[in-house]
């Protein structure tokens, strides 16, 4: 009997130390920093869409906190962001997922303004308030602002938003990725022969060219 | 006018990667010359039969791999390696022993890891260590005998050749184990003076390997001097490997004298040829420094406690384990940065 | 100079590539042929572009300012012929890129007329000569194209000038040709930049494959007499002409990463850019013209040029002769950093230093790469010590944070890897597109950080506007609550009352509709024709839209199909109407004049009066402005001068009044 006791005895003095050492650590090595939802969603670009199927990129960033969401349902963000989610998260990155849209060129809204009939509908949508205007004024987008999420085009009676892409200038513009050429690994086999590389390369040549001529 | 288009620079230095190669692979023909010389032709037999299935066998990764073949074949890598493998090989050793691992070479270290430039080891020493632990009895008794051995001569050309091919049985005079692995069993019952008086060591051993480590060691200088290797890598192998010796086997009755480990076996081939290779080796001056010394050391610790004949295969292939690792804490000092950034910043990682 | 040995240092990696600069050192400066026209791009320089400031159509003089400097790191752009404006407008520029700037096109008049701006000299005040520097328009002309004015305006104490004569690219020999023949110039544009920085010293480090230029140097600082010029020559390796690398050569020191030279004590300037600092000054030239030097195997004769900025690159080639079928491709610049031109129509700009025009076989084009072998001998040649290998395999994968930890910020670009990898990888190009990549992350993530609190700012102020509009109608309810609980309280009479004041208000509000539907039937034709047409076609639109829908909701079986059916039936309506209205469409007799709006005497006047007070608020405000060198200042002039006439309209309104009471009271 005395055994058994002294045993429970024991167990219970271990488990209150290890507790009280899990409190301890609990306490000592709390991580600092952002919590996981803060760090997901200064990931994601922002646009509050909504392509995800939720009102905003926070919602969508605890859904993925949350582990109900997959990481790959953010078309604006793009390949790049879903690359930094998985590598956030460690998971394995995945393709974008076809039902919430396709990555786009990044654009923004423009309103042809003498079109415009000063619904106000359009400011109503804006999820940053980056549309200017008041009741039968004419609107127009604050440009540097606007996140190109698309919610302004539907609500215009009179279809006068453009989503316009967004190009180069020569302060923006940087030197494409060289072609990788014969580097590809064994996992893309057939993809590419040397007959394709070279045709390739000859077509952008000459492209390059009509463009200089 | 159609003007083409292109990043700078748009000057290019001569060198191209066949060049490279190529000049590695003659570096080491005073080398060859001297293991013939010494050894019997063994060792060419052994280097062109690596040769002939390294070409073949990366022909038929091409043709899998649906890339161009010339193109590839004439960057010379695989040349490269199979010459390598075929340099480290026992010269009375069988053919099928150079085929199956130049054939191992490329095929599993090099091609299945992606190609030139992506192999994480020494594709001539995993060759190496496949064919040790795979065929030991081959690997370790079909050493020559050097020629200059009194009373001592080497079969001809023919004779080689068809023991190589299996058509004659090997004569056991031509063949013993290497010096490094005759001293370290023997000196357990001998003292140092009595295995000095063999003839195979004083006149036999010592001169053959002497001048084989000083052919390599030419064509290493030869290598640094054209600016292909740095001298940090070979330098620091050495002289770890001195240091080493020199501390802890001063006594030449009990270990390995520091001669042996300096001038037998593959040291000089190691330092100059085999740690040097740059796809597997670490990347900054720093990195190679260290990445040479760790082979020293490991070298060194192999042959004395382990049972194999020769350790420089091991040693680098488990320095090549540390080469990313060595990369990542041995970052050089950038121009305008007080120090080097090593590992990660602190305030990236809590 | 004295015997003694002067130390220099050297500074890590750098390669020997074949320097070829005797091809066009051959002939002295020669000047360019006038050209029928120059392109002159706005943004020659680094920073924002100029504005113009003359008109399409304008007579400008050779030196007359085109375009002003718009901001700080700015400046100003001069007419480099004297000619007439016939364009402003965007034109492809000389850039890597390839894109399109804003240019001013002018035309050649023939004759050279100058406008020149008064000569200052070496006693001038610092601040004048900063002044002339940036109205001459200098920028770096060693490749960079920095604005000048803004070294000189450093606030660090400046112990060293360095001039860069080094001229490290192989090819170029612009530099060199200018202080073999111009070596005064140089040394007075030195001599002005020591004046403004103060410096105690000064080196002019310059390579030692140019001896007749360290002669010439020597020779004109000898002249001058001034003993803190010194003349460092340095051995010739390919990049010591970078600025940090030079001033490692000369003082040992490095620049700090993401730091200025001058927090060394140190600036950096071109020879050329001192030659032109010297013109600006002493002559009163603004920049409109520079030394380039032509070269390269595919032209007939090899030389430099004094060339006005703008002119068309195709007429310098056509002045030295090109071979069309020999040329491959232009490079700006030289063989290690310059960048290719798409187009040899492209304008001379202020850091066109060089423009090569190679063959195939004297540069031969970039091929198929192979794989990278780690050879490693990219890092041995690397002028900043990184590690070009990793930052390739990085930069290939995209590892941003890698390439952070390998400093890839830190890459000058000077290809000196790229020219030693066997594997002949375009290694620049991948740090270029990684620099470029992450820079263009930085500022999505910046954009993404923005448009996040201006969401949350909303989200907060939609909260806010519900919890008011819950409030007020919780407000009203209660209201009408204790309303309900106070009639309860008095029965009897008040129940026809009621009945009353609703009568009275449905009355109103029948009236009021009345009165917008005839405001509305009437307003109609007063649309014009294009609004109509646009009305019918959006009403088409919605109906043909809304049938759509309906044919996909009865696909369904939806229970909405019924509702779609009837506002079909309604858009339907709509449109056929707005077409009836299209068809009938008059133009619409002028308006029928607004009833003149009789004013009284005391409400003119109470208006003048108001005009009148506003006009001296904003007088008073403008002068303020003025003080101030307020840029609102012009705004408010502009206002100040509509409010002057509202003032007089007013009073000429009141003087009529006036006039017609007197009448009326005569009568």
């Amino acid at each position: 009997m005395t055994t058994v006791i002294i045993a429970i005895a024991v167990l219970f003095v271990l488990a209150l130390a290890f507790g009280a050492l899990l409190g301890f650590a609990d306490i000592r090595f709390k991580p600092e920093g952002n919590p996981i939802v803060d760090q997901i969603d200064g990931i994601l670009p922002q646009t509050q869409c909504g392509q995800c199927g939720h009102p905003g990129c926070r919602p969508y960033a605890e859904a993925i906190a949350n582990g109900t969401d997959p990481i790959n349902q953010c078309p604006p963000g793009g390949e790049s962001t879903i690359q930094a989610l998985a590598d956030l998260l460690d998971v394995e990155p995945l393709p974008l997922a076809a039902e919430h849209g396709v990555e786009k060129p990044t654009s923004v809204a423009v309103i042809r303004e003498d079109e415009c009939i000063g619904c106000t509908k359009c400011i109503q949508a804006c999820p940053i308030d980056a549309i200017l205007g008041a009741a039968k004024q004419m609107h127009t987008v604050i440009e540097s602002e606007c996140t190109g999420c698309d919610l302004c085009v539907e609500p215009c009676p009179v279809d006068c938003i453009d989503m316009v892409p967004v190009e180069d200038t020569l302060q923006t513009w940087h030197w494409e990725k060289p072609n990788d050429g014969y580097q590809l690994i064994a996992t893309d086999k057939g993809r590419i022969t040397a007959e394709s590389v070279n045709d390739s390369k000859t077509e952008k040549d000459s492209d390059e060219g009509d463009k200089a001529a | 006018m159609i003007l083409s288009q292109a990043s700078s620079p748009h000057a290019k230095g001569r060198m191209n990667v066949s060049q490279v190669m190529f000049t590695v692979s003659a570096a080491t023909l005073p080398g060859l010359a001297c293991l013939i010389w010494f050894f019997g032709w063994g060792y060419l037999f052994n280097v062109l039969t690596a040769i002939i299935f390294a070409l073949i066998t990366e022909t038929l990764v091409m043709i899998i791999r649906k890339r161009p073949i010339l193109f590839y074949l004439k960057d010379g890598s695989a040349f490269l390696t199979a010459l390598l493998l075929g340099l480290a090989l026992p010269p009375f050793a069988p053919w099928w022993i150079a085929a199956v691992g130049s054939v191992f070479s490329i095929l599993f270290v090099k091609h299945l890891y992606g190609g030139l430039g992506n192999n994480p080891f020494n594709p001539a020493m995993a060759g190496y260590a496949l064919l040790l632990i795979s065929f030991p009895v081959q690997m370790t008794t079909a050493w020559g005998a050097p020629s200059v051995m009194p009373g001592h001569s080497l079969p001809g050309f023919f004779e080689t050749l068809q023991m190589y091919l299996g058509f004659a049985e090997v004569v056991d005079g031509y063949t013993m184990a290497t010096p490094l692995d005759v001293y370290k069993l023997n000196i357990a019952v001998q003292t140092q003076a009595e295995l000095a008086m063999k003839s195979e060591f004083l006149a036999g051993w010592l001169p053959g390997w002497l001048w084989v480590s000083i052919a390599y060691a030419i064509g290493g200088v030869f290598l640094i001097w054209r600016g292909i290797i740095t001298w940090h890598t070979p330098v620091a192998v050495l002289a770890s490997l001195l240091i080493m010796s020199g501390l802890f086997s001063w006594d030449a009755d009990i270990r390995v004298p520091v001669y042996l480990h300096m001038l037998g076996g593959a040291t000089m081939i190691g330092a100059f040829f085999i740690a040097t290779d740059p796809v597997s080796s670490a990347t900054s001056n720093r990195g190679k420094l260290i990445y040479g010394a760790g082979i020293g050391v490991l070298t060194y610790v192999i042959r004395t406690f382990g049972n194999y004949p020769d350790a420089i295969a091991f040693a680098v292939l488990l320095m090549n384990f540390c080469a990313p690792l060595i990369d990542h804490y041995s970052r050089p000092k950038i121009y305008g940065h007080e120090k080097s950034v090593r590992g990660y910043k602190k305030e990236d990682k809590a | 100079m004295t015997a003694q040995t002067i130390k220099i240092w050297d500074f890590d990696g750098g390669v020997h590539p074949e320097e070829n600069k005797h091809q066009s050192t051959g002939q002295p400066i020669a000047v360019a042929n006038s050209p029928e026209f120059v392109v002159v791009p706005l943004n020659q320089h680094l920073g924002s572009p100029a504005k113009p400031i003359v008109k399409v159509g304008d007579k400008v003089k050779t030196g007359q300012v085109i375009a002003q400097a718009d901001g700080f790191v700015s400046a100003p752009t001069h007419a480099s012929i004297t000619g007439i404006v016939t364009e402003i407008a965007e034109y492809q520029v000389p850039h890597a890129s390839g894109l399109t700037s804003l240019c001013i096109k002018i035309e050649n008049q023939g004759e050279d007329e100058w406008e020149l701006l008064p000569a200052l000299d070496l006693n001038s005040s610092d601040e004048a000569l900063i002044n002339r520097i940036k109205e001459a328009g200098l920028a770096g002309l060693g490749g960079a194209g920095f604005p000048t004015n803004i070294k000189y305006l450093t606030k660090d104490t400046i112990e060293t000038l360095i001039i860069n004569g080094a001229e490290c690219e192989p090819y170029i020999t612009a530099d060199d040709m200018l202080m073999r023949e111009r070596a005064k110039q140089v040394i007075d544009g030195t001599r002005i930049a020591q004046k403004i920085l103060n410096a105690k010293e000064v080196l002019i480090g310059i390579e030692d494959n140019k001896p007749e230029a360290i002669a010439a140097i020597q020779k004109a600082v000898a002249d001058s007499g001034e003993q803190t010029i010194s003349v460092r020559v340095i051995p010739t390796k390919y990049p010591s002409g970078g600025e940090k690398q030079l001033i490692q050569i000369l003082t040992g020191k490095q620049v700090p990463a993401g730091g200025l030279p001058s927090s060394l004590g140190i600036v950096c300037q071109n020879v050329g850019t001192v030659a032109a600092v010297a013109e600006a000054v002493l002559e009163g030239k603004p920049l409109v013209s520079r030394v380039v030097t032509l070269t390269g195997e595919a032209l007939g004769t090899q030389c430099n040029l004094d060339v006005r900025l703008g002119t068309p690159i195709s007429n310098l080639l056509q002045q030295v002769k090109v071979n069309q079928k020999k040329l491959d491709r232009l490079i700006m610049g030289g063989p290690m950093m310059g960048f290719t031109l798409p187009d040899a129509n492209l304008p001379v700009i202020k850091t066109t230093n060089c423009i090569l025009a190679p063959t195939k076989k004297e540069l031969p084009p970039g091929n198929l790469f192979n794989a990278c072998i780690r050879c490693g001998i990219c890092e041995q040649v690397c002028p900043a010590d990184l590690l070009p290998q990793q930052l390739y395999w990085y930069s290939k994968s995209k590892n941003w944070e890698q390439l952070e930890l390998n400093s890839l910020s830190d890459c000058i670009e000077c290809g000196a890897c790229a020219y030693v990898c066997p594997s002949q990888i375009p290694l620049v190009q991948y740090y270029r597109f990684a620099k470029g990549e992450i820079r263009k992350e930085q500022a999505e993530h910046e954009k993404s950080d923005n448009a996040r609190i201006r969401f949350e700012a909303r989200q907060e102020r939609l909260a806010q506007e519900a919890a008011e509009k819950e409030a007020k109608r919780k407000a009203r309810a209660e209201a009408a609550a204790k309303a309900k609980a106070a009639k309860s309280g008095a029965e009897g009479s008040a129940k026809p009352e009621i009945s009353d004041s609703v009568k009275e208000a449905i009355a109103r509000a029948k009236a009021k509709k009345a009165v917008t539907d005839s405001a509305s039937t009437s307003n109609a034709p007063a649309l014009t024709k294009e609004q109509l047409e646009a009305k019918w076609q959006n009403a088409v639109a919605k109906a043909e839209k809304a049938e759509a829908r309906l044919n996909d909701a009865k696909e369904n079986d939806d229970p909405m199909a019924v509702a779609l059916e009837k506002s079909l039936a309604k858009l339907k309506e709509k449109a056929l109407l707005a077409k009836e209205q299209l068809d009938n469409f008059q133009e619409p007799p002028d308006k029928a004049e607004p009833a003149k709006v009789v004013l009284t005497k005391e409400q003119l006047e109470a208006k003048l009066k108001a005009a009148q007070a506003k006009l001296e608020k904003t007088q008073a405000k403008f002068v303020e402005a003025n003080e101030n060198n307020d840029p609102m200042a012009e705004a408010l002039e502009k206002s100040l001068a509509k409010l002057r006439e509202k003032v007089e309209a007013a009073k000429a309104q009141l003087d009529s009044f006036n006039e017609s009471d007197s009448k009326e009271t005569q009568s």
